[in-house]
């Protein structure tokens, strides 16, 4: 059972979403952002042994609220996830520690094979309930590489860009299923490839994954991430 | 207003369409009060099925038809689960959490009766105390717990989407959790989640999608399976259910929105079932009500199946593939064998007819006729409508059924000597009706209301010869598939 108040209005969900808000008045109790993340360390590194990407820059989350994820229809998503309402430079890398609209990005390694944008935003005691994520790599491929897909699954909805063209999006009240939509086949050119993200979730547990599944659908492994 | 709105979806014949005058929207499963949220697995006590709900309260039956309110379940919270182990009835629930406004500290308590009847001497709640808890800033929801136990191992799961899915270990002599025993977690993005064993495998079920929006929420429930009970669960394509995976077993369909919260109804013989609740019923207000459909298992992977639709069927034998017919005499098509034989290449091609009812119907006997199994010839005699008759009442998640030869009054009857024939229509004789349950192979099993209690069913003793006699799980006889003509 996902929420056991009983009345779905918009109105009663929408102060329910206000009182979550409210709990994370309390960081430290929270598991610190260390349970999820270590910071991004200056050499390359890998995706993990099912080709997942671990290492992201990440924005910290922008306020949007939303009481309920049913909204994020596909019109939605295309209008509020879009590189015009990306924060700052869409055909630039951010840096670490670069701030835009007094966010700040972050270079962070996932602990795990997935990224815990819910946890990323509660350790830095941030909303992390109505929100919108932005979530950018960069992979180097020795060869370059015909008839790969982007393989991603999201909580809630996303949309995805590969070298600044749209390969992805995710819509509906969804949640993470590793492989959940591919993109059409792909080519992964020799040199640097830059992948962005936008994750938008009212109520839920956001999250992510992504990798590469080769001709043959098995995951790509051959690459290195590095975010600079 | 019920009435029109079967009506004017079925191809009835007067006779058959005046039967149901009564009757129930297709998609309103079950009778009476059936208005309930997170029901726990069905449970037998005294007489009667007993099921609880969120806040406390539940639903009893005595037939899995007709639900009532009124069963009784102190400690408040949400989503229990109960099992019957020796003479106690083990209720798990929880307290807290839930999300939203009500964050996600919560504790899975446990209590014990040795009854669910809140009339027996014996009906008294004994609490046990907490077996799992989530503290309210881990990324875990200690709520839904649902039970199995399977070789005299006691197991809990439980959680929610927010977070992982968790199993402990409890000792089934007390309820308490094993000592030592530590959380394994077997499963994220789900919740309501079911544990089920068969044949070496362990099932994990769980309720993927967003509840409590009537008509909008996307629940529906997803399996994967081990062969451990503490995982590592994986559903048909090999995708972990701790990465999101789970093959579909239920959704939405007809009238009915936001399947979840599944719990197993074995009731033997191969029929098994499977107690859920929708999140709107669009015949009753939207609201969130308890539903109990047919179980099917395809290459070991468990299914929900369906009832029988209302329509115009041929009834076919899995003994022989020989269909259920009218005795009555054959009746050929006229048509000129040897011309057709002779014709050149260039003759006109022509549409042949269908023999259809008035061509045949004045040569059939008055009054009651034997049926019998005969290979298919789209022919009249050959043809049975199926009329659900909820109003007659119903059988766990399945109305009776009248079963009569299209477009007349002659309806399938169970015969005072225990045999089967078609009888003139009568909507007041129990005798015509007929329980009609899938089995966990797809086909149906045909029971007569009439001889329900002696375990009789329509069973091809023969290769042409249908009866009335026990009903054998291990054999094709009593196997009955309904065929579009």
């Amino acid at each position: 059972m996902i929420t056991k108040w009983t009345a779905a209005s918009i109105v009663t969900t929408a102060l329910a979403l206000w009182a979550v808000n409210a709990d994370a008045r309390e960081p430290g109790q929270y598991p610190p952002l260390s349970d999820y993340f270590s910071a991004a360390t200056a050499a390359p590194t890998t995706p993990d042994a099912d080709g997942f990407i671990t290492r992201w820059l990440l924005l910290e989350p922008i306020s949007k609220p939303n009481p309920t994820n049913t909204v994020f229809t596909r019109s939605y998503v295309r209008e509020e996830l879009t590189p015009a309402t990306y924060p700052g430079d869409f055909t630039a890398v951010p840096r670490d520690g670069q701030r835009v609209n007094g966010l700040r990005w972050h270079a962070l390694d996932s602990r795990l094979w997935d990224v815990k944008l819910f946890n990323f935003a509660q350790a830095l005691d941030k909303p992390k309930y109505g929100v919108l994520f932005w979530a950018v790599t960069v992979i180097d491929v020795p060869e370059e590489m015909d008839g790969v897909r982007l393989a991603v699954g999201s909580n809630s909805a996303s949309r995805w860009w590969f070298n600044g063209e749209e390969v992805a999006g995710l819509y509906d009240d969804r949640r993470m299923v590793m492989d959940d939509v591919l993109s059409d086949r792909l080519t992964l050119k020799a040199g640097r490839n830059v992948i962005r993200g936008a994750i938008i979730n009212g109520p839920g547990l956001s999250d992510f994954c992504l990798r590469f599944l080769d001709a043959d659908g098995q995951p790509i492994r051959n690459l290195a991430i590095d975010i600079k | 207003m019920l009435k029109h709105t079967l009506l004017a979806r079925l191809p009835l014949a007067p006779v058959a369409a005046s039967l149901l005058a009564f009757a129930a929207p297709a998609s309103a499963q079950l009778a009476g009060d059936v208005f309930i949220h997170d029901p726990s697995t069905l449970t037998y006590s005294d007489g009667r099925w007993y099921t609880f709900g969120t806040r406390g309260g539940g639903l009893s039956s005595e037939d899995g038809w007709t639900w009532e309110d009124g069963a009784v379940r102190p400690g408040g919270g949400v989503a229990p689960d109960t099992i019957k182990i020796g003479d106690r009835y083990y209720v798990s629930w929880a307290v807290g959490g839930g999300g939203m406004s009500g964050g996600h500290a919560s504790d899975v308590k446990m209590m014990w009766t040795k009854s669910l009847d809140p009339n027996s001497p014996d009906f008294a709640f004994h609490e046990i105390g907490t077996v799992a808890s989530s503290d309210g800033y881990e990324n875990h929801d200690a709520i839904d717990p649902a039970f199995l136990y399977q070789d005299g191992r006691l197991w809990l799961s439980y959680g929610t989407y927010f977070g992982s899915i968790r199993i402990i270990e409890l000792d089934p002599a007390t309820g308490l959790r094993v000592a030592g025993n530590e959380p394994v977690e077997i499963a994220i993005d789900m919740e309501a989640t079911a544990l089920m064993y068969r044949d070496g495998w362990y099932y994990l079920l769980g309720t993927h999608g967003t509840c409590c929006d009537g008509p909008n929420s996307t629940y529906n429930i997803r399996v994967g399976r081990s062969r451990s009970p503490t995982g590592p669960y994986l559903d048909n394509m090999g995708q972990p259910l701790l990465r999101g995976g789970g093959k579909l077993v239920a959704a939405s369909h007809d009238r009915m929105i936001g399947a979840g919260h599944f719990g197993l109804i074995d009731l033997g013989d191969d029929i098994q079932k499977f107690s859920l609740h929708y999140e709107a019923d669009m015949e009753r207000s939207g609201r969130s009500v308890l539903a109990i459909e047919p179980l099917l298992w395809r290459d070991g992977w468990p299914v929900a199946g369906e009832n029988v639709r209302p329509g115009t069927y041929q009834i076919q034998s899995q003994r022989s593939g020989n269909t259920l017919q009218l005795q009555t005499d054959f009746v050929r098509i006229p048509f000129d064998a040897r011309r057709s034989f002779m014709a050149g290449p260039d003759d006109p091609i022509v549409t042949v007819p269908a023999q259809t009812l008035p061509d045949v119907e004045a040569g059939w006997p008055d009054g009651p006729v034997r049926v019998d199994l005969s290979a298919y010839m789209v022919r009249p005699n050959q043809h049975w409508t199926i009329t659900p008759a909820p109003e007659a009442g119903g059988w766990f998640g399945a109305p009776f059924y009248r079963i009569t030869v299209e477009g007349t009054g002659r309806a399938l009857a169970a015969t005072d000597d225990r045999e089967i024939a078609a009888v003139p229509a009568d909507a007041s004789d129990d005798s015509q009706l007929w329980r009609i349950d899938q089995l966990i192979d797809g086909t149906y099993r045909i029971t007569p209301k009439r001889y329900a209690d002696e375990g009789l069913a329509m069973v091809a003793i023969g290769t042409s010869t249908p009866s009335l006699v026990p009903f054998d799980a291990g054999s094709d006889a009593g196997r009955w598939q309904f065929k579009l003509p």
